[in-house]
C-alpha cells in the first residue's frame, strides 16, 4: 500500500478503530515510514489540543447540589406504579400460599390486562402530546413546503430510515411541512397535513426501536382527545393523529399505505 | 422543571448518572454555548433519564444512553432547532483525508500552544461536526458508542468525523498563520 492510502486511514488508526490486523500492519508501516510517522505525531498533537481545549466548562457546585437533591426528592409516579405492581405480586404469592390459586390467576390476569392498557394509553398519550406540542409551537415545521419532493429529501441524514410520501392530487389534503421528532429516545419524522382547517400529524418511526406498548395496532379511542390510526408497514410504524373526523384520518392513512 | 425519585431505583440512577455530571455539563455547554441553557439542558436530561430509567436495560451502554437523551433534548430545543435548521448537513461522503503538510495547524500549534484558538474553532463548527468531534476527542467514545449516541451508522461516524477534523484544520490554518 502506498503512503497516500495509509494516510487516508490515519485518523481511524489513531482512534484505534481499524481492525486488529490492519492496526498491526499500520504500526509496522509507521515504524518504517518517516513521513507517516511525522503525520501521525502531528495528528496526535492535534487530538491532544482538542481534548484540552474541549474540556472547558465546569458546572457550579450549586448546580450539582440542585441536581443531586432533585434526584432524591419525592416519590415518582412510575416508581409508585412499580411498587404497586410489586405489592400486587406479593399479594399474589400470599394468596398462592393459602391455596387460593384460582382467585389469584383471575386477579393477576386482570392486573396484567389493566397494566398493559395503562401502558398503551400512556404511550399513545405521548403521541397526542407530540401532536399538540407541535401545533402550539411558534414554528411547527422545520421544513416548510407543500411539495413532497422537497420535504422528503430534507429528512435524509437526519433520521436513520427513508419513507415515501403520498401523492395528494385529487385529495382534500395539503402538506404543510415536516420536522424531526423523538419518541422514547427514537428519532422519527413528523409530517403536518391540513384538511378543511384541521391539522393532522403523521409520525413515522422505526418499528423495532419503539417500546412494545407502541407496537400495537389496537387503540382505545375514548382515552384519546384525538382520532388516531396506527399501523406497521415495511419495518416502519405510522401514527396518523388529529382533530379531523375519523374518515379523514382513515383516508390519509390509506394514502400513506398505498405510497409505502 | 423538577425531578422526582426515591428508593432503590433513584439510588441506582444517582450512582450511575452522577459520575457523568461534569462531562454532560461540558458537552451541554458546548452544544448550547450558553451557561443558563446548558444548565436547563442538563436538568431536563436528568429529569427525562430518571423518568425513563425503568426502561433502561442494565448491562447496555448507560453513558451512550445519557448522552443520547441530552442530545435529543437539545435538538428539539429552540437553540437546537435553530442550530440544525440553519446549517445543512451536506453529503456525508468526503474525499480522503489530506496528508499533513509541513506547515500545518498542528505544527504551528506546537509552536504556539494556543488553546483559545482551538476552543474558538470548535465553537464555530456546525453543531453536527462539533458534537461528533467532542464525543470522540473529549469524551473518548468509541465509534460504536458515538453511533449509538447519535443514532447513525458507524460508516457515517467515520465520514462525519473525518469531515469535522478537516473543517477544524482548515479553519485553524489561517488563524495559526496569523499568530505564528
Amino acid at each position: 500500500m502506498v503512503c497516500e492510502a495509509w494516510k487516508t486511514k490515519l485518523g481511524t488508526y489513531l482512534d484505534g478503530e481499524l481492525p486488529d490486523e490492519e492496526m498491526r500492519a499500520f504500526d509496522a508501516h509507521v515504524r518504517s515510514c518517516p513521513s507517516c510517522a511525522a503525520d501521525a505525531l502531528t495528528r496526535v498533537q492535534m487530538k491532544r489540543a482538542i481534548h484540552v481545549a474541549g474540556t472547558r466548562f465546569t458546572p457550579s457546585a450549586e448546580f450539582r447540589r440542585r441536581i443531586q437533591q432533585s434526584i432524591a426528592a419525592k416519590p415518582q409516579r412510575n416508581f409508585q406504579l412499580g411498587w404497586m405492581l410489586a405489592s400486587v405480586a406479593v399479594l399474589g404469592i400470599i394468596l398462592a400460599v393459602v391455596g387460593v390459586t384460582s382467585s389469584y390467576r383471575i386477579l393477576s390476569g386482570r392486573e396484567q390486562a389493566s397494566r398493559d392498557q395503562a401502558l398503551r394509553d400512556q404511550a399513545f398519550g405521548e403521541i397526542a402530546d407530540l401532536h399538540v406540542a407541535t401545533l402550539a409551537s411558534s414554528s411547527p415545521v422545520d421544513v416548510i413546503s407543500t411539495d413532497r419532493h422537497t420535504v422528503k429529501p430534507w429528512f435524509q441524514g437526519k433520521i436513520p430510515f427513508a419513507f415515501n410520501l403520498p401523492e395528494l392530487q385529487n385529495s382534500e389534503f395539503s402538506l404543510l411541512g415536516g420536522r424531526m421528532t423523538y419518541l422514547d429516545q427514537t428519532p422519527g419524522a413528523q409530517l403536518i397535513y391540513d384538511v378543511r382547517k384541521h391539522h393532522i400529524s403523521v409520525f413515522i418511526f422505526q418499528e423495532l426501536k419503539l417500546p412494545a406498548s407502541l407496537r400495537e395496532n389496537t387503540l382505545s379511542p375514548k382515552k384519546l382527545p384525538f382520532n388516531m390510526e396506527t399501523w406497521s408497514q415495511g419495518g416502519l410504524r405510522y401514527f396518523v393523529i388529529g382533530d379531523a373526523g375519523m374518515a379523514d384520518i382513515d383516508s390519509l392513512a390509506k394514502l400513506f399505505k398505498a405510497a409505502a | 422543571m423538577g425531578m422526582s425519585g426515591a428508593g432503590p431505583q433513584s439510588d441506582l440512577f444517582e450512582e450511575m448518572a452522577m459520575p457523568l455530571f461534569d462531562q454532560l455539563y461540558n458537552f451541554a455547554h458546548w452544544l448550547t454555548q450558553n451557561r443558563d441553557e446548558a444548565e436547563d439542558l442538563v436538568q431536563e436530561t436528568y429529569t427525562k433519564a430518571l423518568k425513563g430509567f425503568s426502561s433502561f436495560q442494565l448491562g447496555t451502554n448507560f453513558r451512550a444512553w445519557m448522552y443520547r437523551i441530552l442530545r435529543n433534548t437539545f435538538l428539539t430545543s429552540r437553540t437546537g432547532l435553530k442550530a440544525t435548521s440553519t446549517i445543512p448537513l451536506d453529503s456525508e461522503e468526503d474525499g480522503p483525508e489530506r496528508a499533513v503538510e509541513n506547515d500545518t495547524p498542528e505544527t504551528i500549534l506546537m509552536k504556539n500552544s494556543n488553546s483559545q484558538l482551538v476552543q474558538s474553532a470548535i465553537a464555530d463548527l456546525p453543531v453536527h461536526f462539533r458534537e461528533i468531534l467532542l464525543l470522540c476527542e473529549v469524551e473518548e467514545m468509541s465509534y460504536q458508542e458515538i453511533a449509538e449516541t447519535l443514532s447513525i451508522p458507524i460508516g457515517t461516524v467515520m465520514s462525519r468525523l473525518s469531515r469535522a477534523r478537516k473543517i477544524l484544520r482548515d479553519s485553524l490554518r489561517p488563524q495559526f498563520q496569523r499568530t505564528s
